[in-house]
């Protein structure tokens, strides 16, 4: 093979190669940079061919890791370049070096325009691809007709059109709103019919966003998928270039039962039957083979086929079927298919009642915990977290404690903190629970957060049969030679409180205690020696008579300690001094601590977290379900469901690991995410040429293994839970709570059209919205998050009188763990900021009714526009005078800058046009209006603050209709004194809810039931 | 949906890098650090999937070089092994036997074949009888280009004599 054809490349190349070190690579490399910066200075005497491999030269120093802060331009340049070979260059390397946010993506969006709407088919490939790859949200709004148009059109060929797929693809995850919903299922069902298998594939890759997004609008493409499926797997109808290994298209299968997986269920009996049919076949027809790529592709194609299985959850027989095969996997010798054994076996736990199957494997899974594989590792214990309920909690745990010692470091957080949830959880008997947490603490001290032995000392408090055991184990443990300090405060506390119960044992008597204890002093924090003078104050009176010698040492360390630094051991000093002094008369204050109240802890409130792996979240799910009550009774069965009031145990903080938040828009942290350090230069080892040359043998036995030491250190960051803010619900005779704050979820649903309306232990109410001039349409979703079904579900809807409501039927029953969807149409009459309210109750062991505000605001029927001087003003000018206009200084106002503010404004659907007004403290907006009275009608505020004191502005509003001036005013300042919080930021969880105001009883309002309603919530 | 593909010799030395996904130029090699760490130290028998930061990496060793994609915890990993595999003949079938050096100096290939599987972080054609193709037509249209211009210029440089 030719080397790369051109020639400085190549040398160039050749050269950095033959660096004998860094430092030298590092001189060659600025060198060339240096060289090309002063050939783009000057342009004129560059030839496209030098142009090109400069800018190769430019990727490949990029790809070495070094920084290239220049040269961009050029690049991008290349892009309009009127040849082939320039313009390749030009995408490719645009594509590699800038990501979607960079500026310079915007001056090329009309070069990018005219190659696609373009006839040079090669041009429209190369733009395509790049906007696929690198599109942002700019260029879906400039492009996203033009690529539809190739897609569908006829006279493209295949080569063009599966990229228009993805392109689009692309676009609509930057912009949900390029594909327009109504006429686009029927394309796509047209196009599912699409016989080149590229573009097909391409085509269902896009289907499976779209119906991730709104299965609804797609019920016409489930048959063809099911065809699809039919034609693949049954069939083997398919152009031999297109198997692969012998498997007919594994990625188009897998696709294609990815997407039917988005569809709830499957009505017409005949399509069902054809589908099921082809699932059997791939279940009972997957074998092991010997070549690995066909066994990876048919497993690939086997697993996706599990998965739709355990989605549709129907034919018991199929399930069986499925929990027998993955039996089988996780006790393969293949580490990937053990691995995926063992991961879908958790997500079964979450689909069907076969938790008593899984449970036989037990032992299997226990084994794979100590497998040498970390992935693996983490797979099974996820599963064993799952799987664990009262009957194996014990088993699991102490499995869990053993591992503990031999565990790697990334993995103990994990692993301390899951065998402290489900021995809380789970424990069958208390003495057995500080058992585990003692142990938990002595093993892995450095992730037992406070809150775990806040908790047992609580349990132990309250719990006087406990108290000697507690106190047995503590000086047990605390006479070990090196022991945690989180050890020596719990002991230090058992011991001070309860070591006097067993005095008369020996190693019991005070002195001992006292010098068990006071040998840890020297070596402990301060917040530990506040705890262990408070502890030998107590020993010291409850030895009666008093030792004198004891009484001596002890007064010795309260003297030493009188002037010490910290001004709480200070005074505890002092004051247990002075106290003790007084002998028996002092006997009150330091006797027992009162028992602690009964708790209202707060669970764990990150179920809708979508960082928590999957079993972490079946677990909390399981977990709301199974509330007992706060008090770890002794319990061989289930507790019954929902009749206890919800209280529970924190426990703890849920692991995170220190990641960087800097990852964009990533979702970071997660829960089995490891932190490494890596050395970016390993040891070269012997073999370089070897490597270099060596075939990337297919399937090549990996050879003399190389591994530099994994530092893996684990920063053991974690983040506290907040308790969580309980909306109190005022008159209300339910006795569930709430999870989740809703007045905080109201709010949020105020600015954008999906996310969870309500949700408790036994249902969650989700609402998407869908908004088109004056009229709306919210679907809500009511989950059961329960085993066992909810019944007597009954919806209300109670509307103000500017709204007309129309509530689908709603079941009255809820399967277990189903989702049940009402529509509810939404048309605006007249402009009001009256609130609707949904009712809603159902009964699970005890009646629960809860009033919700229903998000249907002002601002869902305003469309931002925006607006140039030329229009803005002479409107603004007809509109001058009230009622039309008003004004108003608002005071106490939240103080925001003016970005913020413009962001405030864009929230509620006020377009900010920033370019209207001179004066820069001010702002001007423009919106659209929607109602049945008003039609469209034309919206104009200005909000002229004062620099000198934000918390004041003067609001002006303009409209063509009286009443929606005065509502608007009245919302925007709503918005502006008090604006809501956001909700997904952990430290506003212990933020009290946000009030709301008392909507004013305005006009026709004050005879709203709606209103009314609103005004108590 | 994939992320991010990477190529990374033994020693560490990035041999391509694309990103579907918007990734700073700081966040890319972050990356790029932390993962090769994570992925060279692993042993030979273990499995083909790590979870990292909430997003999974499948990736594969072909005699001194490591491919690998990263994709959300919920993709279907084998297919993505597949989907490497599935490059790597193509590689194979457009170098003849492709070894480490053919992609070091022909860097710029690999990213064109790149872009013939992947775009948008999903496979685009999974026939390599149509990638080669596609490839091969992409060649002869540079390859006319340059013989355009050479003639031209030698026109030009006949007729200035």
């Amino acid at each position: 093979m030719a080397l790369s054809g051109m020639r400085g490349l190549s040398v160039f190349i050749s050269d950095v190669r033959n660096c004998p070190n860094k430092e030298q690579e590092r001189l060659r490399v600025d060198k060339e940079l240096g060289h090309i910066r002063t050939r783009f200075m000057n342009e004129r005497g560059l030839t496209p061919y030098e142009k090109k491999k400069y800018v190769w030269k430019m990727l490949y120093i990029y790809m070495l890791g070094y920084d290239v802060d220049f040269g961009h331009n050029e690049a991008v340049s290349l892009i309009s370049a009127p040849k082939y070979p320039e313009k390749q260059v030009g995408y490719i390397v645009t594509a590699c070096l800038l990501n979607e946010n960079h500026d310079f993506l915007r001056m090329v969006i009309n070069a990018v325009r005219n190659d696609i709407i373009g006839r040079n088919e090669t041009f429209q490939c190369l733009a395509l691809t790049m906007v696929a790859n690198i599109g942002g949200r700019d260029f879906s709004e400039s492009l996203s007709m033009d690529v539809q148009k190739l897609l569908i059109s006829s006279s493209c060929r295949p080569l063009v059109r599966k990229k228009a797929a993805l392109c689009l693809l692309r676009l609509y995850r930057k912009n949900p709103d390029v594909v327009n919903i109504d006429g686009w299922s029927d394309r796509m069902a047209q196009l599912l019919d699409e016989r080149d298998l590229g573009v097909l594939t391409s085509v269902m890759s896009m289907l499976v966003a779209l119906v991730s997004n709104n299965v609804d609008a797609y019920w016409n493409c489930l048959p063809k998928c099911v065809k699809i499926l039919e034609r693949l797997a049954r069939n083997h109808d398919i152009p031999q270039e297109y198997t692969y290994y012998g498997i007919p298209s594994p990625w188009l299968q897998v696709k294609t039962m990815r997407a039917l997986q988005y569809f709830p269920t499957i009505e017409d009996p005949n399509t069902r039957r054809s589908l099921f049919e082809v699932l059997q076949r791939i279940l009972m027809g997957t074998d092991v083979v010997k070549n690995v790529n066909k066994n990876n592709a048919s497993h690939a194609v086997l697993f996706e086929a599990l998965a739709l299985v355990m989605h549709l959850d129907a034919e018991k027989e199929m399930m069986s079927q499925c929990v027998a095969l993955l039996g089988k996997f996780i006790a393969v010798r293949e580490p990937n298919i053990r691995y995926l054994g063992l991961e879908n076996m958790t997500r079964m736990l979450l689909v069907t009642d076969v938790q008593d199957i899984i449970k036989r494997h037990q032992a299997q899974i226990i084994i794979s915990l100590k497998d040498p594989d970390i992935s693996i590792r983490r797979r099974a214990l996820d599963l064993l977290y799952g799987m664990c309920d009262v009957t194996n909690a014990k088993d699991i745990v102490e499995e869990l404690l053993q591992y503990l010692s031999a565990a790697d470091f990334a993995m103990r957080e994990e692993l301390a903190l899951k065998a402290a949830i489900l021995a809380e959880k789970f424990a069958p008997d208390l003495s057995w629970y500080v058992d585990v947490i003692l142990q938990l603490i002595d093993k892995a001290g450095d992730f037992v957060s406070d809150d775990i032995w806040y908790r047992v000392v609580q349990f132990v408090s309250n719990n006087e049969d406990l108290q000697p055991y507690a106190a047995e184990k503590a000086r047990d443990y605390i006479d070990k030679p090196a022991v945690h300090e989180t050890m020596v405060k719990v002991s230090a506390y058992i011991l001070g409180e309860y070591s006097h119960l067993l005095a008369r044992r020996p190693g019991f008597s005070p002195k001992e205690i006292f010098s068990i204890l006071h040998e840890k002093l020297p070596t402990v924090k301060t917040d530990t020696i506040a705890i262990l003078l408070t502890t030998y104050a107590k020993i010291l009176m409850h030895t009666q008579p008093p030792d004198p010698e004891l009484q001596d040492h002890i007064w010795a360390i309260f003297n030493k300690y009188e002037s010490f630094i910290d001004v709480e051991i200070q005074q505890r000093a002092a004051e247990y001094f002075a106290l003790s002094k007084r002998g028996a008369r002092s006997m009150d204050v330091f006797d027992e601590m009162p028992k602690f109240p009964e708790r209202q802890f707060a669970l764990l409130n990150k179920a809708e977290d979508k960082e928590i792996d999957t079993a972490e979240q079946s677990a909390i799910k399981l977990r709301t379900q199974q509330q007992t009550s706060n008090s770890l009774v002794v319990t061989d069965q289930r507790p019954a469901n929902g009749s206890h009031p919800p209280s529970q145990l924190s426990l703890v903080r849920m692991p995170s690991q220190n990641m960087d938040p800097s990852l964009g828009d990533q979702e970071t942290t997660q829960a089995n995410g490891i932190l490494t350090k890596v050395d970016p230069q390993p040891a070269q080892s012997g073999d370089v040429l070897g490597d270099l040359l060596g075939t990337l043998a297919i399937e090549g036995p990996p050879g003399a293994s190389m591994q530099p030491e994994q530092n893996s250190g684990l920063e053991a960051t974690a983040s506290p839970i907040g308790d969580l803010a309980l909306a109190p619900l005022d008159g209300q005779p339910n006795s569930v709570q709430p999870i989740g704050n809703i007045a905080e979820r109201f709010n949020a649903l105020c600015l954008k059209d999906s996310g969870v309306l309500y949700e408790d232990p036994h249902i969650q109410i989700g609402i998407k919205a869908e908004w088109r001039a004056h009229h709306g349409r919210f679907v809500l979703f009511l989950g059961n998050k329960n085993t066992s079904p909810l019944v007597s579900v009954r919806a209300l809807i109670l509307p103000p009188s500017h709204l007309r409501m129309e509530l689908s039927l709603v079941p009255e029953t809820i399967p277990p763990r189903a989702q049940v969807q009402c529509p509810l149409e939404v048309v605006n009459l007249r402009p009001s900021r009256d609130l609707a309210v949904l009712d809603f109750s159902y009964k699970f062991g005890i009646m629960v009714n809860v009033k919700l505000r229903l998000p249907a605001v002002l601002n869902k029927f305003l469309r931002p526009i925006s607006m140039t001087a030329e229009e803005f003003f002479p409107q603004w000018r007809t509109l001058a005078e009230p009622p039309l206009r008003l004004q108003e200084v608002v005071r106490g106002v939240k103080p925001l800058s003016i970005p913020e503010m413009a962001h405030l404004l864009n929230g509620i659907h006020l377009g900010v046009n920033l370019d209207i007004d001179q004066n820069k403290n001010n702002l001007v907006a423009s919106s659209t209006f929607f109602s049945e009275s008003t039609r469209a009608m034309l919206c104009l505020i200005r909000v002229e603050t004062d620099p000198s004191d934000r918390t004041q502005l003067r609001l002006t509003v303009s409209s063509g209709d009286p009443t929606l001036t005065f509502e608007l005013k009245e919302f925007i300042k709503e918005h502006l004194i008090i604006f809501p919080t956001a909700p997904s930021a952990p430290s506003h969880a212990h933020a009290p809810p946000v009030v709301q105001p008392q909507p004013p009883v305005v006009g026709a309002g004050s005879t709203d039931p709606g209103a009314l309603l609103a005004g108590l919530l | 949906m994939i992320h991010f593909v990477l190529l990374i010799s033994r020693q560490g030395k990035v041999r391509l890098t694309k990103w579907y996904s918007p990734y700073s130029q700081k966040e890319r090699s972050k990356v790029i650090r932390e993962l090769s760490g994570v992925i060279l130290s692993r042993g030979p028998k273990l499995c083909n999937f790590i979870e990292w930061r909430g997003y999974k990496v499948v990736y594969k060793r072909y005699a001194s070089l490591y491919f690998c994609m990263c994709i959300d915890a919920d993709d279907n990993e084998l297919e993505v092994l597949e989907i490497i595999h599935h490059f790597v003949e193509i590689l194979d079938r457009y170098f003849g036997s492709v070894c480490e050096l053919d992609l070091i100096f022909n860097f710029h290939k690999a990213y064109y074949i790149l872009d013939e599987i992947l775009i948008a972080g999903e496979l685009q054609e999974s026939s390599k009888k149509t990638v080669t193709r596609l490839i091969a037509a992409q060649d002869s249209l540079v390859e006319t280009a340059k013989e355009q211009a050479s003639s031209i210029s030698n026109m030009i440089a006949q007729a200035t004599k």
